[in-house]
């Protein structure tokens, strides 16, 4: 069974990718902040992170940046999970190492399909 | 509004819904089912309001009345199903770029590589499949694409030829690197580079009497429409199909529809799932001879 770290400050986002994910057969774990997420990753690397952007404490572009910092002996899949779609927020993603990139909100076609692009599914 | 329920809760049949459903198969030989009355109401609703009708026997006696055809056209175009996305069922673009086009190429000498995508809908998977062909430039140095794509909705297939899609639209089964290297921002929605547009060329077109340009497709894609059609229709348009490709060309169906038992046009591959071959032969069995001989 593959597993998703759920990386989101708001509860309801992470209960509406909760239901999602094992709806999907994916272990669901969950973290409200980048530092939390980070601290996840190094106790056990999931198959696949959902990085919110915008969250207190750490940022999803500061763990992102963090992650690639970290000495690791596999690398997590990254979809980054957000509200804003310009182009120039796809690109920084992008170049910071994110794999995929979603639009809140999100329905189950849009995450599976982001999943099975990555190869998680 | 006519109350469109019987007995038992379930939506029933109205006789507006009936001449409504009877004109969608007139015009393209699909079939709108019981179990799928639901979508006629559901799926006129934004007509019935943007021409200011209180229901659906009002659309009916428009449609009687009228001696235009472009409130029909609006009506077929509304209740065809165009449910589509980038990479629809992503397992059939990868079985297509690893196995089946090299394939193909291989057969090819004058490197000219003819596509039909029958039924292609708002355009989502002739531009994957331009995607998929550009994505190693190497492989295809030299050779030139004649991608047809037709659908017979007027609506879909001049959003097809827009290339703009929502972004509800590039988030189903588009990679990212897909989106920012073949689109740009348009507002809010995102638009095909011209680049891969020119690959395309969109028309309308009924399957059941296809007016396809030149012959010979070398593959054609063809899914999740035949589901759509009755047995007799469905026989019609896999000889139609048969017509119009190649003997060893291929067709690729829909996940859950097959060649079995309704054309003896094409026969399963043995090399690549969900894909037919097109037999050597014309096909000269009906589907009622193929029935009366199982």
């Amino acid at each position: 069974m593959k597993n998703c770290l759920v990386v989101d400050d708001s509860k309801v986002i992470r209960k509406v990718a909760r239901h999602i994910l094992e709806s999907l057969d994916i272990k669901v774990t969950e973290a409200c902040d980048g530092r939390d997420a980070l601290t996840q990753c190094e106790a056990a690397i999931p198959d696949v992170v959902l990085l919110d952007w915008n969250m207190p404490v750490m940022s999803g572009m500061e763990f992102l940046q963090e992650l690639s910092r970290t000495k690791m002996d596999a690398r997590p899949k990254v979809i980054f999970c957000t509200t804003e779609n310009g182009i120039g927020h796809i690109k920084a993603a992008v170049e910071a190492g994110a794999d995929e990139y979603v639009m809140k909100p999100f329905d189950r076609d849009t995450l599976e399909s982001k999943l099975q692009i990555v190869g998680v599914i | 509004m006519t109350d469109a329920t019987n007995g038992s809760g379930a939506t029933a049949f109205t006789g507006a819904m009936r001449i409504l459903a009877g004109l969608l198969e007139a015009r393209t030989g699909q079939i709108l089912s019981e179990s799928r009355i639901w979508r006629i109401e559901t799926a006129l609703k934004p007509l019935l309001r943007a021409n200011g009708m209180a229901n659906l026997e009002e659309l009916v006696s428009q449609l009687l009345a009228s001696t235009e055809s472009g409130l029909t056209d609006d009506v077929v175009s509304a209740l065809l199903n165009n449910e589509t996305s980038f990479f629809r069922d992503l397992q059939t673009f990868d079985m297509l770029y690893r196995d089946l086009l090299p394939e193909l190429a291989a057969t090819k000498q004058d490197k000219v590589l003819r596509i039909w995508c029958a039924g292609c809908s708002t355009g989502q998977e002739a531009y994957s499949l331009a995607m998929q062909l550009r994505k190693d430039a190497a492989r295809w140095q030299g050779w030139r694409f004649q991608i047809l794509a037709t659908d017979i909705s007027k609506a879909a297939v001049a959003r097809a030829q827009s290339g703009v899609f929502s972004q509800i639209d590039v988030q189903r089964g588009l990679a990212i690197n897909d989106l920012l290297r073949w689109f740009e921002p348009a507002g809010d929605d995102w638009k095909v580079s011209d680049d891969l547009r020119r690959m395309i060329e969109f028309k309308v077109d009924n399957l059941l009497e296809p007016k396809a340009p030149g012959a010979n497709y070398d593959l054609i894609l063809c899914r999740n429409v035949m589901l759509y059609f009755a047995l007799d229709k469905r026989q019609k348009v896999f000889s139609r199909l048969a017509e119009y490709s190649r003997p060893g060309s291929y067709l690729i169906l829909g996940a859950g529809e097959t060649v079995i038992g309704q054309t003896e046009a094409f026969t399963a591959s043995r090399n690549f799932r969900g894909s037919y071959e097109r037999a050597k032969a014309k096909p000269e069995k009906t589907a009622g001879d193929i029935r009366k001989s199982a």
